[in-house]
């Protein structure tokens, strides 16, 4: 029989082992350390249709990954869907003139929004809006389109 | 009231069940904390706790080899590769760590206390506690109850990190993914509180029902070493199927 100190000293150092593998799992192989991380600001944009992007879709510029896409709702006077942008504050100079467009990853991968950077001097605040979008690629109207224009085609 | 439940009464299994109720309640009514509590919890800590951490780790290791050589040959049908850091991630984050971890845990550690109560009931140890004024549901019963719910959570996070590391020796080291696209998918995909603290949340709900069961087993035993056997027996099977059904109940209502 060990000693009960050598008892408690073990149960200590278990429990520790099980506090490591918290902290070490959390940070290394979630996407909890980037969301403690440093702080952001949000821009919004209508869209005439977002497709299937979803609310924590990636936000990115020239391939980087600069956000994510905070909300989504219908925007009430409008219509369009308005989407709401947390872009990380490291990212503070985007040009005010900046465009937002929802592309698809790969041919059936998931949706997300892609900037395209402008020329302007003046650059994008918490709360702006970005006025140039384009909408997502639904690829079931593409789809009947090219089936529906095909079939006139034949018919005439 | 302690006497062992016999086969024979009509409505068995639904009077266990309530026996295993009345039992909880019984042996929360008197929670309490005084100095000798936490020393006893700290105690069975390390009993159930500590002394499963072979089993886990090991078993850990080479569930993430098989998960990654399994989950490889399939991903890569689709030619999806790069993904395999987040499906096992996921995999066993919400799924596999606490559920294995609770079995094995049942295996482990809920038969040694359920034959270690059935014992002390069987050489009346029990009720020499009793005659000396100390309630064996304090003593015995709660340390073991609270052990359960603060071991398997660090055991199943213990099984998580081995499985990973069976799973990046796997992935990059036989078959060449990078560690970067290993971590990096994982991190973009993995959340936080619905995939990883959900699944903690999971093996703190699986430790608590299985030493509740292997409390409660070892507690009716027989005083006769058959009883005993039959005792461990029970928690194995009775744990298994409560965690499994549990489990879909939880990861229905979680995730």
């Amino acid at each position: 029989m060990k000693s009960t100190n050598q008892i408690e000293l073990t149960a200590g150092l278990f429990l520790l082992l099980g506090i490591g593998a918290l902290i070490f799992l959390s940070l290394q192989a979630t996407g909890g350390a980037s969301a403690i991380g440093d702080g952001s600001y949000q821009i919004s944009a209508n869209f005439t249709n977002v497709g299937g992007l979803e609310e924590g879709s990636d936000v990115n510029m020239a391939g980087v990954t600069i956000g994510t896409v905070q909300r989504i709702a219908l925007d009430d006077e409008t219509l369009n869907a308005q989407v709401t942008l947390s872009i990380s504050e490291r990212y503070d100079q985007l040009p005010r003139d900046t465009s937002a467009a929802i592309y698809t990853s790969g041919l059936l991968g998931s949706q997300y929004v892609a900037l395209q950077p402008g020329g302007l001097t003046e650059t994008l605040a918490d709360g702006d809006k970005i006025l140039l979008t384009q909408s997502a690629v639904v690829l079931e109207k593409l789809i009947s389109k090219y089936m529906f224009n095909s079939e006139t085609e034949k018919g005439g | 009231m302690d006497e062992p439940l016999t086969t024979r009464t009509p409505l068995y299994s639904l009077r266990q069940l309530g026996a295993s109720g009345i039992f909880l309640l019984r042996a929360f009514a008197r929670m309490r904390f005084g100095a000798t509590q936490w020393r006893e919890l700290i105690r069975q800590v390390y009993f159930v706790g500590a002394r499963s951490l072979v089993i886990i780790v090991t078993c850990g290791f080479f569930v993430g080899l098989v998960l990654t050589l399994q989950t490889y040959d399939t991903l890569s049908r689709f030619g999806a590769t790069n993904t395999i850091g987040t499906v096992l991630a996921l995999s066993l984050f919400r799924e596999l760590s606490p559920v294995l971890t609770a079995i094995l845990f049942a295996g482990r550690a809920g038969t040694s206390i359920s034959a270690e109560i059935g014992l002390m009931r069987a050489t009346e140890q029990l009720d020499a506690l009793e005659l000396m004024a100390i309630d064996p549901m304090e003593r015995i019963v709660q340390p073991r109850l609270l052990a359960g719910v603060l071991a398997v959570p660090a055991l199943s996070l213990i099984f998580s990190l081995m499985a990973l590391l069976g799973g990046l020796f796997f992935a990059v080291y036989l078959m060449g993914i990078s560690p970067g696209t290993f971590w990096g998918n994982m991190q973009a995909n993995v959340e936080l509180v619905r995939d990883f603290l959900g699944g903690l949340l999971k093996a703190a709900a699986f430790g608590f029902i299985v030493s509740w069961l292997a409390v409660f087993f070892g507690w009716y035993a027989k005083p006769t070493g058959e009883g005993v056997a039959l005792a461990t027996t029970q928690t194995v099977i009775a744990s298994a199927i409560a965690v499994l059904l549990v489990d879909f109940v939880l990861s229905a209502l979680l995730l």
